[in-house]
């Protein structure tokens, strides 16, 4: 694997993360628990996406094959998408997008963070950007979180459930294989296991403010990085693919 | 030849699209001004990364600015903007227009700290209440006047 290519890789794989939690993020549009969440679920659906939009614009240029960001957000298959399971997961209630998202939040602040100082001048602007945009985010998914936890029996419950149903997919956060260790060792991406810990006490803080506990299951789900995905992610492609695949190089 | 001059008084006619009481100058998105020849390099940046109104804006200016010289506009991330950044009479039109301008505000990474105060910008009142993190659009949030009970935007503050 070239530098070029393990490069290329880690950007397209952060640009995946927030592409696909942002059309999942989307699904909400019109259907949110109360008008302000509606309108801060899509807030931030839409920040992701813009994000997303940087970081493919910069993984085209480094491939520098001619390609445009379109064909890499709509017209890969299924086993080319390389984000994390956690960010493709179902919706399912309010409370379960909140913990889905409070994992990510907590994570991606600290990759940004960390990014400011890659040795990619232009990976480290979309850093520097991306990090105002996610700290905000952040600030909305940790207080909800508590809010739910320590709110009505019913709200427990069901933020427990989603703690419970999506810790197993919180270790994939911290996976790393030849591309990372390739944009590690020339300072271009970042060790994720330096912040691990970091993460571990975030998350611990806050879910037992939140009265919530960690599940104490050790069993983890990976496979996103390598292409290898849960039975959510079809669906949501053919949703996400249909105008192009329907239309193919159809544009606004 | 148009100067750098001519060409900052021109871009004060192109308005955020979406808070058409701002020119782009006041908002500071536009970054640098470069002139060389017969040609002109107008470099903006996006407020959010999501920001829908950066297309439009792109085109306002070259559709204003190409019959007089030959315009290029290119996007910049970095330095990352911020609401230091607007004008003095950005923050003023703003108030007028009924959106309270950004105000200085604690990291927003603290977790439940006070919010901030942001004055009404109908009846100058303290007493507000925020409703909402996130507003109409990903520049916004939502608040309300405790007194005059009108509610209204607040252009956040993004440092």
């Amino acid at each position: 694997m070239t530098t070029q290519e393990a490069f290329y890789s880690y950007i397209v794989r952060l640009g995946d993360d927030s592409l696909i939690l942002g059309q999942r993020l989307s699904e909400w549009c019109g259907h949110g628990p109360v008008l302000e969440e509606d309108i801060a679920l899509t807030n931030i659906a839409l920040d992701l996406i813009g994000q997303t939009n940087n970081l493919y614009e910069l993984a085209v240029s480094i491939e520098n094959k001619g390609k445009n960001i379109d064909q890499l957000a709509f017209l890969r298959l299924e086993k080319e998408y390389e984000n994390l399971l956690l960010v493709e997961q179902l919706n399912v209630d309010f409370g379960y997008t909140i913990v889905r998202q409070f994992f990510f939040d907590v994570y991606r602040k600290l990759v940004f963070e960390a990014l400011c100082n890659s040795s990619d001048e232009r990976l480290a602007g979309i850093a520097e950007k991306s990090l105002k945009e996610t700290k905000y985010h952040l600030k909305h998914s940790s207080e909800w979180v508590i809010r739910l936890g320590d709110g009505t029996e019913e709200s427990h419950r069901r933020v427990q459930e989603a703690v419970n149903t999506l810790w197993k997919f919180t270790d994939e956060l911290f996976f790393q294989d030849e591309v990372d260790q390739n944009v590690i060792e020339l300072g271009l991406g970042v060790d994720n296991s330096n912040f691990k810990v970091t993460w571990d006490s975030h998350v611990e803080h806050v879910l037992t403010e939140a009265t919530l506990t960690i599940p104490s299951n050790s069993w983890q789900h990976a496979g996103g990085r390598k292409g290898i995905h849960t039975e959510h992610f079809g669906y949501l492609l053919s949703e996400m693919q249909y105008m192009q695949r329907a239309y193919p190089n159809m544009e606004w | 030849m148009v100067t750098e001059k001519y060409i900052w008084e021109q871009l004060e006619q192109i308005s955020d699209p979406e808070i058409p009481v701002l020119s782009i100058v006041d908002l500071g998105i536009v970054r640098i001004v470069s002139i060389s020849d017969d040609s002109c390099i107008v470099t903006i940046t996006p407020t959010y990364s999501g920001c829908p109104a950066m297309n439009v804006i792109q085109e306002d200016i070259i559709k204003l600015l190409s019959p007089t010289v030959n315009t290029k506009v290119e996007m910049t991330l970095s330095p990352a903007w911020t609401t230091d950044w607007m004008s003095e009479n950005g923050r003023n039109k703003l108030r007028e227009y009924g959106i309270a301008p950004p105000e200085h505000e604690v990291d927003k990474s603290v977790l439940f700290a006070k919010p901030t105060v942001v004055p009404c910008p109908k009846c100058k009142s303290s007493h507000t209440k925020m409703i909402s993190q996130f507003g109409s659009t990903a520049c916004k949030a939502h608040y309300q006047c405790l007194e005059c009970l009108e509610p209204f935007d607040y252009f956040k503050c993004l440092k």
